[in-house]
């Protein structure tokens, strides 16, 4: 049988994938997301929050872009929480918990509503490349789906294989199937591969809990959502329990180890650093008498409860002497035992900055398959892939981020340029340029650009060109007013009498300085919105560092605009060791930029990369 | 990258002369003018012939080969006789293969730089090394040269690292469980490289003058014998490097070795009220070039009444001269007493260097001064507490990449040139 062609076909309905095939179709591409269960679009495999440090900036751009991330989380966040609230601004990050069920509906919806996209529930079993092309893929079914390009979104179900003390099935999640025909129509086409391994904590019967011995975690009474469209919460604000393992749990776990999956040996697949399991934490940090455990409600109607700091592998009569000797759990019901999981991911080295497979044209990776961890790193790449994708299938340049523009492109580049030596998450440390890619300017970094593209809607226009003018408005107010440093100590400012006049951006660049002084001063600026407020401050105390950073970015921007040719041969230079060739035939950057951030380059090298370049373009012209 | 060749050794006659050629034709080169090279790293007797197979000398040729020479690229080197006709002939045998062109100054150690075999600093090091006249420099310039300014940025970079992640870590990890309290740790830690920071900036002064030459005024009177001491010193077998001819009228410079330390005495115009303008200006001078000198020593004559002489500029040294007449002091014309005044200049700079570290450049300087300013702001934020965590962070980068522009690993295009200029030709 055979369906109608589509421009872009996707692969997986995961975090990566719905973010892709919305993207598509918003870009104007007829897509497809072929998914082996319809009903489990959406789903969260493991933890039910969205967001943090790194995290959540990520979900802000994605949101700034047109994506459905961020709606869909403040439509299902059940307790919102600003991490890092008294910290400065550029390392706040978003973070709630959602009710799994309203998630899942949330993003089913937002799917369903978009123009140009259809969803078709099979297992794909082949790609179908012709003249060296993505053609095509075919269903498990014999069907063949006939498309210009391919979002890959498979996320942990690639020769997926789940443990739980020394029992195995295969699964990309509990419950679910793996895909093994497809992983194997990858390893033929001879891909580099690694193997990847992630852990989940037992669910517990929220009933079963003895909730009021515990302590409480609220929810922000002055929440921070992800959506730039979004105001308020949608569904009422719950708190999550906190608990403690104690010396009895690290006991239990010490005398099973040779059980657990991941330290009896049975597992071969490289862990997360950052979020390791109870096993790690008791053999890692033995010197530790409790570690701490939030216990997350799954919904608001659900009585699920996701006992976050308890990722395990042990087997199931262990789990249930390890919960119960953890106060609060003494009754606590195991609904489903905890397990690990490891799968096949491809070294995204082979990938081009737009996500696409070097080898095989026309078929984008995304998610956990690039040797990612995380629902945001993985839809923030399903959002560039979708499209990237569109844009090949119209012919039209990729979008590229740079690191300097966002933390996706920060992500993008250090995956296709570094690769992966462990499951790659984001944290705001990765950014060089931390103190410009805030969470709460995502939009004015990305929104522009995604109206070019023609990726939003108008609501989101208009809001943002009424913002965008709101803060023009506001910045010339504050940059119109002078100040002797006189004048502003009698506002109450602190500051030195150096006779310097100062405008009221300066002033308001004095960290001490709260907006009640700067209305004394200049009451023409009361008049502006709480939130534009609030943003020319942010601006204001960063400002110095971002200028002293923009330097360094017009350098990094140059050597961006320095593009290395697709044709150049790197085995015919001489003077380059060896082991350099080796990566930059690995890596193939794109840019003298990309190039310089290979590990072990030397200036040198770069020279003769670029004497090579102008060789070749002499010869040619 | 061109093939480039050069005289290694100073151009004159001599016993031996090097010439060395680096690049991807050199072996090709080298199997033209010697016939047959030996393997890598060793040595070969050859017979070195032109085009037409004409002998131009028999010499030692030595072979290496990419990464392990000193550029780091191919490199033949000819161990020639060290006549500047030979050397002629075999450059001009060189030049004619035509896969060559002569090295521009310093080119060679420029390679070495940009194939990472060596970092900035030691660039400079060696260029000091090969610029050093006294065991002092000698010994400062090994201690550059063998990386001393590299481990020196690699502990400082390592606790500003760690500096750096323990902030971090309370920037991405405040919602897990991560020690809240960084704060001593990280005081502690910039504290700790303020402190070798100022180590270097309060030897620096010292270094510098160890490299460049330490200046020693001779002050006095007119007629006090200064330039007969003068020229007493320039008279003596020690080690005389240079003289100098002087700006002013019966100016002397003379630049000596002086226990392993070089130093320059320096002739000025005797000091009193000037009785015309054009002397005055004579004696204003002497005042602040004896001002600029790192020493100053005072001449009076001791057969005179002096009466109240002022001197108008700090004295370290003085000595009554004229022995010969009076029986006290020195005498500069028949050189009594000058091996003691000598050695308490020695002492006196002695003491001075016992202070140097290993900074001995500007540039090191700059570095360091700007890497302490980012720090003692770092430090500045980090008291005012949490809400400067981002900023701290930012500040403790920019300072490690101070540090690291003093081995050149950042930014180097800019100090490239300024450096190689110094270098001659073959090196």
């Amino acid at each position: 049988m055979k369906h109608d062609a589509f421009d872009v076909v996707v692969i997986g309905g995961g975090h990566a994938g719905a973010e892709a095939a919305h993207a598509a179709a918003r870009a104007g591409a007829k897509t497809a997301l072929v998914t082996m269960r319809k009903e489990t679009i959406g789903v969260m495999s493991c933890n039910p929050a969205i967001g943090g440090l790194g995290k959540g900036h990520l979900v802000r751009e994605i949101d700034a872009m047109g994506g459905i991330m961020g709606m869909a989380a403040d439509r299902s966040g059940i307790q919102f929480r600003l991490l890092n609230r008294r910290k400065g601004p550029a390392v706040r990050g978003p973070r709630t918990q959602s009710d799994r069920a309203l998630y899942k509906a949330a993003i089913q919806s937002l799917l369903s509503s978009q123009e140009g996209l259809s969803i078709i529930e099979g297992e794909v079993a082949d790609l179908i490349v012709s003249k060296g092309q993505i053609s095509g893929v075919e269903l498990a079914d014999g069907a063949v789906v006939p498309c210009r390009a391919v979002v890959l979104t498979t996320g942990t179900f690639l020769n997926g294989v789940i443990h739980i003390g020394d029992q195995q099935t295969v699964g990309g999640r509990i419950g679910d199937k793996p895909s093994v025909r497809l992983a194997e129509r990858l390893r033929a086409l001879d891909l580099p591969l690694g193997r990847l391994k992630t852990g989940t904590p037992p669910r517990l019967r929220a009933s079963s809990i003895a909730w009021d011995k515990l302590e409480m975690q609220p929810a922000d009474e002055d929440p921070a959502l992800f959506s730039f469209l979004s105001d308020r919460p949608y569904v009422r604000q719950i708190a999550c329990g906190i608990t403690h393992t104690n010396q009895q749990t690290h006991d239990i776990i010490s005398e099973n180890l040779s059980r657990s999956a991941m330290y009896g040996g049975h597992i071969a697949g490289v862990g997360p650093r950052y979020c390791p399991s109870i096993e790690d934490k008791i053999v890692r940090f033995a010197d530790k008498s409790s570690h701490q455990i939030f216990l997350e409600p799954e919904g608001l109607d659900s009585d699920t409860v996701y006992p976050n700091g308890i990722s395990t592998s042990l087997p199931e009569d262990v789990q249930h002497a390890y919960v119960h000797s953890i106060f609060g759990l003494e009754r606590a019901e195991i609904l489903q035992p905890g397990y690990a999981i490891e799968y096949d991911f491809v070294d995204p080295q082979s990938l081009d900055p737009s996500l696409q497979l070097r080898a095989v044209p026309g078929l984008f990776l995304a998610g956990q398959i690039n040797g990612t961890t995380g629902y945001e790193e993985a839809a923030a790449q399903g959002l560039m892939a979708g499209l990237n994708s569109a844009r090949l299938a119209q012919a039209a340049a990729p979008v590229i981020l740079s690191r300097a523009q966002a933390y996706i492109g920060v992500m993008i580049d250090d995956l296709v340029t570094r690769g992966v030596a462990e499951p790659y998450r984001m944290f705001t440390s990765r950014a060089e340029y931390r103190l410009s890619l805030r969470a709460d300017n995502a939009d004015q970094r990305l929104t522009g650009l995604a109206d070019q593209l023609g990726v939003i809607g108008s609501a989101r226009r208009e809001r943002f060109h009424a913002k965008m003018e709101d803060l023009a408005a506001g910045r010339e107010v504050l940059e119109g007013a002078r100040f002797t440093p006189r004048e502003a100590s009698a506002a109450g400012i602190a500051i030195n009498q150096d006779g310097q006049r100062r405008n009221g951006m300066d002033l308001l660049a004095f960290s001490d300085v709260d907006l009640g002084q700067i209305d004394a001063l200049i009451p023409g600026f009361r008049q502006f919105t709480t939130e534009t407020r609030a943003q020319l401050a942010t601006e204001a105390l960063y400002k110095t560092y971002v200028e002293r950073q923009q330097r360094d970015a017009a350098a990094l921007q140059r050597d961006e605009a320095q593009a290395i040719p697709a044709s150049i041969n790197y085995g015919d230079i001489g003077g380059l060791s060896n082991e350099l060739k080796g990566k930059l035939q690995r890596v193939k950057p794109t840019t003298l930029a990309q190039a310089g951030r290979i590990d072990g380059m030397t200036p040198a090298a770069l020279a003769l990369i670029l004497s090579r370049i102008r060789q070749d373009e002499r010869r040619s012209a | 990258m061109h093939t480039i060749f050069a005289l290694a050794t100073a151009r004159g006659k001599s016993g031996v002369a090097i010439l060395r050629i680096s690049g991807p034709s050199a072996h090709e080169i080298g199997v033209r003018l010697a016939g047959r090279l030996p393997l890598a790293g060793h040595t070969a007797l050859r017979r070195l012939r032109d085009s037409d197979g004409a002998l131009l000398d028999e010499a030692l040729v030595l072979r290496f080969d990419a990464p392990r020479s000193f550029t780091g690229e191919d490199v033949v080197e000819l161990q020639v006789h060290g006549s500047i006709a030979v050397i002629r002939a075999v450059e001009a045998a060189i030049a004619q293969t035509k896969m060559v062109r002569m090295a521009e100054p310093g080119e060679f150690t420029r390679r070495a730089l940009l194939n990472g075999h060596l970092d900035l600093a030691q660039v400079e090091g060696l260029s000091d090394l090969i610029a050093a006249e006294t065991e002092a420099q000698r010994k400062q310039a090994q201690q550059l040269f063998s990386g001393g300014m590299r481990d020196f940025a690699e502990i400082c970079r390592i606790e500003l690292i760690r500096a750096t992640a323990l902030i971090e870590a309370t920037i991405d990890f405040a919602d897990e469980e991560v020690p809240v309290d960084v704060s001593p740790e990280v005081s502690a830690l910039i504290d700790k490289v303020i402190g070798r920071i100022d180590a270097q900036l309060d030897g620096y002064h010292a270094a510098e003058r160890v490299r460049s030459g330490f200046e020693v005024a001779i002050i006095g009177p007119p007629n006090a014998g200064k330039s007969t001491l003068i020229n007493k010193i320039a008279g003596r077998e020690i080690a005389i490097i240079s003289e100098i001819a002087g700006t002013t009228r019966d100016v002397l410079e003379v630049r000596v070795d002086l226990d392993g330390l070089p130093v320059t005495f320096l002739d000025t115009a005797g000091l009193r009220d000037a009785e015309d303008a054009i002397e005055q200006i004579g004696v204003t001078r002497a005042r602040s070039r004896a001002a600029d000198a790192d020493v100053r020593v005072l001449l009076i004559d001791g057969s005179q009444e002096q009466g109240d002489f002022s001197p108008g500029v700090t004295v370290d040294l003085r000595y009554m001269t004229k022995s010969d007449l009076t029986g006290i002091g020195i005498s500069a014309l028949h050189g009594d007493g000058i091996d003691q005044l000598l050695r308490d200049v020695s002492a006196l700079l002695s003491e001075r260097v016992s202070g140097m570290t290993l900074a001995s450049h500007e540039r090191h300087r700059q570095a360091l001064e700007r890497a302490k300013a980012l720090l003692v702001v770092a430090k500045t934020v980090f008291q005012r507490g949490d809400d400067g965590a981002e900023i701290l962070a930012l500040h403790l980068r920019d300072a490690v990449g101070a540090l690291d522009s003093l081995i050149g690993r950042v930014d180097v295009e800019a100090v490239l040139g300024e450096i190689f200029a110094q270098f001659c030709i073959g090196k």
